[in-house]
């Protein structure tokens, strides 16, 4: 995955929690299946998305809640 | 110092013979404001026989998913004390062994941080640190890596693997329970710190079939020490135990396939039909032993009730030869438990567990998806349904 890729992979996923704020909960792997759907021109694998995830929790871009499951989530 | 909160229902429960955890909670509120409010909104749901938490919500240690499990109290301005009133999940030590020193800087973390309250050890093995804010996490967070501990699991994902005390404290262990735990926590810390499942998923190691840390109810993936080939017997020693009790009673007439009788004064057990329990060794321990083909079973898909009941775990793998598997760092085990859950991510739903996901789709559909063999041990309990229709030839009838 090129770093251009990774780029609009990460935007991706933190817009798509964004626009679904306070309407929809996505579970981690709800993502991992629409950004594959998404990406599945630019060979992005299961494992990229999933490393994608990971470095925008690390860097506080998203968090997790939970309500019974575990959801992404917007800081606070 | 008079009590902050009336609590007739909570006194009730400190009039028992055994002791009572209002005990000490009452102690630990002498120290503790939060405490005192904490035993306050526990009163209320003891009168109202409703919990006043608000559970889950946004509480959490930066870098991690899990680890922390928040509760806000349904009445802040009434107990200001538990208007959040967090656990922090620390993952144990393998064979939960401790030295007193990290235990009274534990203590004294969770007195300065949190509300000086402990759940040692929580169903799902980890230490429990309870009653801090949101504000307390990070610090009380780093004070707890200072002394080696991490985050445990919380939320949709790996719980904190968990084992018995194994060999190094258990002559029937029949496997190093501890060194796998281990090993398979540090594998897996992705999965521990991130919860990317469907739902919860639990490991759980026992040594032998007495399974002291409840596996084969508790775990959707249960390792229970067994072994392949015969009990060993020390007639000698079945003597002198024939002397002190009624073996015949006590043993043999409880064995749940009835496969030992006496031969004059000689124990004979046909081990074919052993279906390795645990029973007649527990009770004989110095004539009876485990055999030398010592390995575990798998099981998979047990659960607790919540959601959709409670579920015991069914035999996946009856003998899964451990000993040779550590030799390459558990590759075989590992690459099983990745394809569980890259089936379980693909075809579960939202919090189904895996034995319910294996229960909705069918084992056969379960086994090809994560490349397993089908075989006739792979039953729901001994000598009960296989799920899984054999041809009189395959499975060895006569």
């Amino acid at each position: 995955m090129t770093d251009e890729t990774k780029k609009k992979l990460e935007d991706k996923i933190i817009g798509l929690v964004k626009e679904y704020a306070g309407k929809k909960r996505f579970k981690p792997i709800d993502i991992v299946k629409e950004m594959e759907k998404e990406f599945a021109a630019e060979g992005v694998s299961k494992e990229d998305i999933k490393g994608a995830l990971k470095e925008i929790m690390d860097d506080g871009k998203l968090v997790y809640g939970y309500a019974g499951g575990s959801f992404l989530a917007l800081p606070e | 110092m008079g009590k902050k909160h009336e609590t007739p229902l909570l006194d009730e429960l400190k009039k028992g013979k055994w002791i009572s955890f209002v005990k000490e909670m009452e102690r630990a509120a002498e120290k503790s404001e939060r405490t005192e409010d904490l035993l306050g909104q526990v009163e209320e749901s003891y009168r109202d026989k409703i919990t006043h938490w608000k559970h889950g919500g946004m509480a959490g240690v930066k870098g991690y998913g899990a680890g922390m499990v928040g509760r806000f109290s349904e009445f802040p301005e009434k107990y200001p004390g538990v208007k959040e009133c967090h656990s922090i999940r620390l993952n144990q030590t393998s064979g939960f062994f401790y030295n007193s020193d990290v235990l009274r800087k534990l203590a004294d973390i969770a007195d300065q941080h949190a509300g000086g309250l402990f759940n040692f050890h929580g169903s799902t093995g980890d230490i429990q640190i309870l009653g801090l804010t949101q504000a307390d996490a990070e610090d009380l967070f780093q004070k707890s890596a200072e002394l080696g501990f991490d985050l445990g699991g919380s939320g949709s994902d790996l719980r904190t693997p968990s084992c018995c005390v194994g060999p190094a404290r258990c002559e029937f262990a029949n496997y190093d329970t501890l060194q796998i735990c281990y090993d398979l926590t540090h594998a897996f810390q992705d999965e521990l710190h991130r919860p990317s499942f469907n739902y919860k998923f639990k490991m759980k190691f026992s040594g032998c079939a007495n399974d002291c840390v409840a596996a084969a109810s508790r775990s959707d993936l249960a390792f229970i020490g067994t072994w392949q080939d015969n009990i060993k017997i020390n007639q000698n020693e079945v003597k002198n135990y024939v002397k002190k009790f009624n073996v015949q009673k006590y043993v043999l007439d409880k064995c749940p396939t009835k496969c030992m009788w006496f031969e004059g004064e000689n124990l004979v057990i046909d081990d074919s039909n052993c279906v390795k329990c645990m029973h007649c060794i527990n009770e004989m321990p110095r004539a009876l032993k485990s055999g030398d083909q010592k390995g575990l079973s798998i099981l998979i898909g047990a659960k607790a009730p919540l959601v959709t009941g409670p579920r015991m775990g069914m035999m996946l793998i009856p003998f899964y030869d451990v000993h040779e598997d550590s030799k390459n760092d558990y590759e075989w085990l590992k690459g099983l438990i990745s394809n569980m859950w890259e089936f379980w991510d693909e075809y579960g739903v939202s919090r189904e567990r895996i034995g319910e996901l294996i229960a909705r789709v069918g084992l056969v559909t379960f086994l090809e998806g994560i490349g397993l063999e089908p075989t006739i041990d792979m039953v729901k309990e001994p000598r009960s349904n296989p799920f899984i229709k054999f041809e009189d030839e395959e499975a060895g009838a006569e």
